[in-house]
Parts: structure tokens; sequence; C-alpha cells
């Protein structure tokens, strides 16, 4: 599919004339903006507001071994038609500051702090530049993902303390929760302001799981890092792979067969259908109703024995590998899953006719957490709670990969909502489309081969991947370093996105309603924190 | 109401019956790795493939064999595509968990029954014998990926696997807790925090190291912002392997160290 992108360069290069300059990028759907810090915030607030395009990553590598330079990329996606712009500026190391965008597009907040934590360049301007990665516990001037910091690198563990924000006031008091959890969850901290039970503030810290993952990519061959890949995130595994694959085929210009496409989108599907189904489930032991929790269990439990049967891991790991897939559905499999999805299609029915026809679980679920379209639309939220809050966007729709583009499929989007129930009624109506582009996957399916061979690829050749993940829009950014190795794999999770937007939904809540909200989001720490 | 009640008749009992009766893993699942040492001829290729470094070389006797350490194995299958002498058999046998290191170890070649009798020192006190029918566990998440935190929500949540008809309990806070059961490799951000639940827990306690990250650090092993296995920082009593382990996997590792399965 290939798209016209002269009228948008046209219109960048006419407003900004010599100020920027159109570097010469291989792949069709990418254009690169070379601007300078000066211009940096003109350009990216024109093209956000101009072509209405949510930021999609900011991306910093090193290149001062190769152009004496830091450079920060920062990734526009637009809305309705399969382009990114990608607008970058070099940031000498002599003056290790960049302008922050952050106070024209709120989105950017993260991103930049995250680059000040990992890269010691100061966004100048940035409303709240505190440590968001490291936590402080690092000595000065570390920043480990620096090319002359060593991956293995031991350093000592410097006492700090974090800063918080709270609310003073006669009857106010703080409640302080995490990391260890109460729940089987992953570990955040959060300190609710609260009087009596409803809630005034929330402030959270995450990055406890932080793990060095992007730092471990740059240091493994690229046929081991698949592995490390799908260990981003243990429910997202599938999704990784995929994006870590696509990023690679991409950059050595390879294609894949077309029966691995939708072997690739079957499975990739089968993902969306576990974490869903469990999520509804999960939603129900949120707001205490244990019966269809269980039940929503009982069937998440399915699919993952499912998943097993097709490729040895329930969580669809060592299934995606670069150039295809690694094992067939044959016949037999392929009359299993589908007789095992008309099974779970009609369990699920009951399930959600006894949910939505339980007023007491309604009133629990209902105007809970609301997100506004304003705040979504302002952080750059994706995913089911973007959908929620009336954002039409779904990567397999607006950036087609695997074989999403042969598909027929509805992305469900309620407007005016934003509530729990809004998105557990996304996540129930994405349920049903899943399962009918697995049965559409099996009907369009070709025989054939399912991998092709791929033995290296070009260095210092760059590349945008993406994958709409059950939690949302996943975006990859690589640069390949010689010998088969990455210079860099930037990954953005949709939870990196929606997080931020978490403390708007909760002030004016009970506190009991706040893992009920924190589940209807359904948020991992671990592909945030990497 | 009643449809609630209907749907609940309707579905009937759905939990498993393991260990009582043996759960044989689907054919594609990849469990414990057997060497054949007659087939080994010592290619160096699974060492080379291997993402974790979980293969290595040891010297006996002028002699060199191979040794795979199910700690850092996070079950890629990898070596086992690439050995072209077929030495390396991936089987689907989940019951991998162990009381000591040592126990998690394959060596290709090499005499076992030795090294066995060693590993049986670690529970011989049996100071663990107080938990034997009943056991309050507390999940401490110290950086992993979220896969071994869902498949213990499956244990604990799913009606199918219904961790409490063995007596096991999952409580809310370390301070109720007879055994911790820890995930993560563990990270930097989390070592205090560990650490402080490890103490906050009652004595007698247990540790249980659950995944490949816990066990070694798994693929996130030798990094700054983590360290090389949750042994590093708090003392543990059972090491449950796999990327994640499987539930049945957990259940056969708690019933090992309650020692109710002789071993």
């Amino acid at each position: 599919m290939s798209i016209n992108r002269q009228p948008y360069l046209d219109n960048i290069m006419n407003r900004f004339k010599g100020n920027v300059v159109v570097a010469k990028g291989s792949l069709e759907n990418e254009i690169y903006i070379s601007t300078n810090k000066e211009n940096l915030d003109d350009v990216c607030t024109y093209i956000h507001k101009t072509f209405q395009s949510p930021l999609s990553s900011i991306i910093c590598n090193d290149e001062r071994s190769l152009n004496k330079n830091f450079t920060i990329y920062y990734v526009f996606s637009l809305p309705d038609k399969d382009l990114f712009f990608i607008v970058f500026i070099p940031v000498s190391e002599q003056q290790p500051d960049f302008p922050s965008i952050t106070p024209h597009i709120p989105a950017a907040h993260w991103y930049e702090r995250e680059i000040k934590d990992m890269f010691g360049l100061e966004p100048v301007g940035h409303p709240d530049p505190h440590t968001l990665v490291l936590h402080g516990n690092m000595p000065a001037n570390t920043y480990p993902l620096r090319k002359d910091f060593a991956t293995n690198t031991r350093l000592p563990h410097i006492e700090s303390k974090l800063p918080f924000a709270r609310v003073d006031g006669e009857g106010v008091f703080e409640i302080p929760v995490g990391p260890i959890h109460a729940g089987i969850i992953e570990p955040g901290h959060f300190r609710f302001s609260a009087v009596g039970d409803t809630i005034l503030y929330l402030d959270a810290k995450l990055f406890f799981t932080h793990k060095g993952t992007e730092k471990l990519f740059e240091a493994m061959p690229y046929t081991k890092a698949l592995f490390l890949a799908e260990r981003i995130c243990g429910v997202c595994a599938a999704s990784h792979a995929t994006g870590y694959c696509q990023a690679i085929e991409k950059v050595a210009g390879i294609e894949i067969p077309p029966r691995a496409k939708f072997i690739r989108t079957i499975i990739l599907e089968l993902e969306r259908l576990y974490n869903h189904i469990g999520d509804v489930g999960n939603v129900c032991i949120g707001a205490s109703f244990l019966m269809c929790g269980s039940h929503g269990f009982r069937m998440r439990e399915h699919i993952q024995q499912l998943n097993e049967t097709i490729c040895g891991n329930r969580y669809l790991r060592g299934m995606i590998t670069i150039g295809g897939v690694r094992f067939d559905i044959h016949d037999d499999l392929k009359k299993h899953i589908l007789d095992l999805l008309d099974r779970v299609k009609t369990d699920f029915k009951e399930l959600v006719e006894i949910m939505f026809t339980s007023s007491s679980f309604l009133d629990r679920i209902e105007t809970t957490g609301r997100l506004s379209l304003e705040h979504a639309k302002g952080l750059g939220v994706v995913g089911v709670p973007a959908r929620a809050s009336g954002i039409c966007r779904d990567t397999r729709r607006n950036h087609p990969y695997a074989a999403y583009s042969e598909i027929d499929f509805d992305i469900p989007v309620y407007h005016d909502e934003g509530d729990v129930y809004a998105r557990v009624k996304v996540r129930v109506d994405e349920v049903y489309q899943s399962m009918s582009i697995i049965e559409q996957c099996f009907n369009k399916m070709p025989e054939g081969s399912i991998k092709t061979s791929l033995k290296e690829f070009p260095p210092y050749k760059q590349a945008l991947s993406y994958v709409e993940s059950p939690r949302g829009e996943d975006i990859y950014w690589i640069m390949t370093a010689p010998n088969n190795m990455l210079y860099r794999y930037k990954v953005r999770s949709p939870s990196f996105c929606n997080w931020p937007s978490i403390p708007y939904t909760i002030p004016g809540n009970i506190v009991p309603d706040f893992p009920l909200i924190n589940k209807s989001f359904e948020l991992c720490y671990s592909c945030t924190d990497l | 109401m009643f449809t609630k009640f209907q749907k609940s008749l309707q579905t009937g009992v759905v939990t498993s019956h393991y260990p009582k009766e043996k759960d044989y893993a689907p054919f594609r699942f990849r469990g414990r790795i057997e060497i054949d040492n007659e087939r080994c001829k010592q290619c160096n290729v699974c060492v080379e493939v291997c993402p974790t470094n979980a293969y290595t070389w040891i010297e006996d006797k002028d002699k060199r064999y191979l040794q795979l350490d199910h700690a850092k194995c996070v079950f890629c299958g990898m070596c086992e595509e690439a050995c072209s002498y077929r030495a390396i058999r991936i089987t689907n046998d989940f019951e991998l968990a162990a009381t000591h290191k040592d126990g998690l170890l394959v060596k290709a070649g090499l005499d076992k029954t030795a090294s066995v009798e060693e590993l049986g020192m670690k529970l011989k006190e049996k100071i663990f014998s107080v938990f034997r029918r009943s056991l309050h566990v507390r999940e401490v998440d110290a950086g992993s990926c979220n896969g071994c935190e869902w498949e213990v929500v499956a244990l604990y949540n799913s009606p199918i696997h219904d961790l409490q008809r063995f007596g096991i309990d999952m409580v809310a806070s370390p301070r109720h807790a007879d055994c911790l059961l820890v995930t993560g490799p563990p990270t930097r951000n989390l070592e205090t925090a560990l650490i402080k639940t490890y103490h906050s827990t009652p004595e007698p306690r247990m540790v249980v190291a659950l995944g490949a990250c816990a066990c070694s650090g798994g693929i996130f092993q030798d990094c700054y912002a983590t360290k090389n296995g949750i042994d590093n920082v708090v003392p543990v009593d059972v090491y449950i392997p796999g990327c994640p382990p499987r539930p049945q996997a957990i259940i056969y590792g708690f019933l090992l160290a309650l020692e109710r399965i002789d071993k």
C-alpha cells in the first residue's frame, strides 16, 4: 500500500523553509526530518497540531562514536494514514541539554525524564524534572544507556528518598501502598491523600522492576535478543516478539511468507483473547464478584492450555521467530482451536450476560474512574482506555502489519464514557472481534512455507516497528550495529503512555475503587520499567 | 440469581487432579533437557546458541563434559534445534523443582548419584515439617516480567488449579506468611524492599525462588540493574525453574518443599 507523502512534506517545508531538512529514509512510511534545538518545539507542535498526529515515542541515542552527538528522535504517527514523522535533533556532549516540548505536548513528559536519567541530558523547561527510572540510587554521573557504560557494571547503592506530592489540610491523611502489595501483582508505590474514603490526590512511583532491558539488547547478538524481547513482558510476549522480528525484518529488507503472516495474526489474537477474557474476570474480582471472576479465569486457563498445545508455552513464547514462525498449525490443531473458541464464545457470552445484568456489579463499575477525552488525548493514551474514552485508534487499522490488511474487523469505541464500564465493554467487544479474526485467518491462510532465513543485516540502519498488543500500541525503534548486533533498541510499551493518566482518573473515587480502576486499565509494570 | 446458579452448576467441577493423577504436558512443551553423552561430539554449538549461557563445559579427570543448568534455562529450545548430532533432547517433564541448586544441573556423562546424596543435606533438618499441612504464602515480585505472577494468579484464582486444595493459601502481608514466593532477578530498585520483606516474615520462614530470573537472573543476568538470582540477597530453600513454570510445576515445587513428595 503506497502512501503519497509529498503533500505532507510540502506543507512542512513551506512552513519552516530552511529550518528543517528532510533526511533520506529508506522506508516508505517513515519521514525523517532534521532540525535544531531552536526550532524543535515549533516543528513538533506544528506537526502535532496540524496533522492531529499524537506523539508516539521519543528516542534518545548515543551516537557519539558516529557523529560526536547524541541524537533525539521524536516520533509522530498520522491518525488516518500509515505514515510516521520522525523529527530529530543533535545534542552535543559539551552542552548536554535539550528544550522540553512537554509544556506544549504533555505526552512527552515521561520520555524526557527517562532521557535525563538514562543519558544525562537535561530537558530545559520541563515542569517536573525529577528522577523517573533510577530512583536516585545510582552514584552521580552514571548514565546506563551511554555507550561508555558497561552492561555488567556493579555500582554501590546510594540511599535516596523519592519526592512525593501530597495534600495537606484538616482531616487529610496519606495512605502509602506498595511496592510489596497485598495482591499478586507487580510492584509500584502509591500514595493516596484521602479524606475519609474519598481520594483527593494520588502520586504513583513506578520503575521498581527496571532490569536494564534496553541496555541488554545492545549486548546480545540479534538471534539471542529475540528471547529477551519475549521477556520484556510476560503477558504480551507474542506482541513484543512480533515487534522485534518485524524490526529486524525491516532493516534486513526481507519479506516473510504469507502463511507465516497469518499464523502470526492468529497468535497475536490468541494473546489478546486470553488477556481480555482474564482481564474481564479480574475486574469482577476487583469488584468482589468472585463467581464471575472464577469463570473468567477458567476460560483464560482453557486458552492458555491451548497456547501450550500450539507452541509449548502458556504465554506463547517461542512461537514467533525472525523470518516467520517456528511451528506450523496443521489441520488437527486448527480444528482443535476452532472447537475450543466456539465453546469459549458461548461460555463467555453467558458470563457477560450475568455480569451486565447484575445491578450491584454495575453500580461499582459505572461512572467509576472516568478518563476524559481531553486527558486521554493530552497524555497520548493508547489502546483499550483510549478507545473507551472516545479515541478511535488501533495500530492494526492505522499501521497494518502481519495479515491485518487482509482481514475485516471492527474497532469498538465508546464516546463520552471513559469509565470502568466502558473499558470492560471495549474488552468484551474485542473478544468477539478476535474470535472472528482467527476464523477469517484460517479461511484465508494459504499453504506454503512458514519461515524465510536471514543470515545478516546491514549496520547503522534504522526502522520503526509497531504492534497492537492487548494493552495498546507498542512502538519499537531499531538501529543496527556491525557484526549482527543492535546499536539501540527502544521499546515504547502502551503502559508507558497510559500510566500517567491513572492519577487523573482517581480523585473523587473511594479508596476501594482504586484496585478496580487499576485493573480496568490493566497496565504492565515490567514493560513500562524495562 | 437463578442464572448464576445455573451457570455454576452447568460448569460443574473443573479442578484438575494433579498430582494424584499424572499430568501430561503437551507434545510441544519444553521441559527437562536431557543430554546424551554418547552422541555429543563437543561441537560447542549449544553453548553458542544459548541466550542465557546455561551450557558450560566442566573438566573432570582430564575429560570435558557438557553441563546444563536448568536454573538459567529459559526453555527456548534453540539448543535442541541447533544440535546436529541429536545429543540434546527436550522432554515434556515439567517436575523440575529442587531444594538445592545442584539438583538443577544436568551433567552429561558424569555419575549423578554422588551429587544427589550431597543434595539431600538442605532439608534434612526438617524444620519445615511444621508447615506440612498448612502453608501461608506471600508472593513477592522482585522485578519479574509478570509471567510468573500470572501463573501464581492462575494457581490461586482459577478453579482449575485451586492451590487451596493443598492447604496452601496466599496471604496479604509477609507478617502473616510462613513462606515467601519470590520472582524476579531481583532488580536494584527492589533489593531493599525484598530484604525488608524477608525480615518482616516470622521464623521459621521458607523462601521459594520461582522462575528462571529468581533462580539465576535468567535472561537478565549480568546487568547493572539486576542481581543474578535472589539467593544473592536472601537465602533460598526451594528453586522452581521455568520461564515461567507452569502451574503444575509450581504445585510440585510446593509439595517438594513441604516434604509431601519423596524424591
